[in-house]
């Protein structure tokens, strides 16, 4: 049986991998993805922690967790479609208008 | 249970080619196979409702969505050109700076997680897996934070109507 730490650390390696991809990739859409396997990961976490301690707790977050990422990536790919108007372009080092 | 396993590595498989693609749309399909595979993990922890929201919110709603908006932009390809050709060890420097800030938090988390002495903590018997108990949780112990939910998801409506639409005064 798989204990409770073997989840954690998978959720870790998850983490870890949308950290990477967050810093690497110059994609703004890749970059929003990243974010979301990062959620995921803690998402994760939190159903392994709310089935060891035998809470609904960690349930009720996830939930909450989710409708928190659908708004955010609403909003975000709207900004994507709003900026992507502007410059013609997705690579997040064209947008150096507020850098000193 | 080889179950774990399986699940685990088809999520870390295709969360690391979604890190890899360069062309979105494929990033956001792979992306859709990690999250089915998450969604077997629920089910192993005995959570059947998070599970189905998986499946449904996220593949199903959100991950749409962000196909939808690749497809709309009509801009697959990453501008990286340049930079896939230069040798990995000199991209640029925040690039490398970040990878490996990625690299050492996955290696303090792994630490941190398999340095524990004690016996390995395995789940107990008792769970929370029917829908009928979460619901009267959520309604009941949480319904001040689910209406504040349902304010937050008219705000992000409203956010991006305003956000994608189109500046009048552009055209004038």
């Amino acid at each position: 049986m798989p204990t409770l730490n073997d989840y954690l650390v998978l959720s870790a390696i998850l983490f870890a991998i949308g950290t990477a991809g967050v810093f690497v990739r110059r994609n703004l859409i890749t970059i929003l993805l990243s974010i979301e396997i990062m959620l995921n990961a803690v998402n994760l976490s939190f159903v392994a922690f709310g089935r060891s301690l035998g809470t609904a707790d960690g349930q009720i977050i996830v939930f909450f967790v989710m409708t928190v990422a659908a708004a955010e990536a609403a909003v975000g790919l709207a900004i994507v479609i709003g900026l992507f108007r502007h410059r013609e372009s997705l690579n997040p080092d064209t947008f150096t208008s507020l850098k000193w | 249970m080889t179950f774990f396993y399986v699940f685990g590595a088809v999520a870390v498989i295709a969360s690391l080619l979604v890190i890899a693609q360069r062309n979105p749309i494929y990033s956001v399909l792979l992306l859709i196979a990690s999250f089915g595979a998450l969604s077997g993990l629920y089910v192993l922890l005995d959570a059947p409702f998070v599970a189905v929201t998986q499946i449904i919110v996220y593949a199903g709603a959100i991950m749409v969505l962000f196909l939808f908006v690749v497809m709309l932009l009509n801009a697959p390809h990453e501008e990286t050109e340049h930079d896939e050709k230069i040798h990995p060890l000199r991209r640029p420097g925040p690039m490398r700076f970040g990878a490996a800030l990625a690299v050492s938090l996955l290696v303090e988390l792994l630490w941190a997680l398999t340095r524990g002495n004690g016996e390995p903590n395995a789940f107990g018997e008792a769970s929370v897996s029917s829908v009928r108990t979460l619901g009267r949780v959520l309604f009941t112990e949480y319904a001040f934070a689910f209406e504040v939910t349902s304010v937050l998801i008219l705000v992000a409506m409203v956010g991006a109507v305003v956000l994608a639409k189109r500046d009048p005064r552009a055209h004038t």
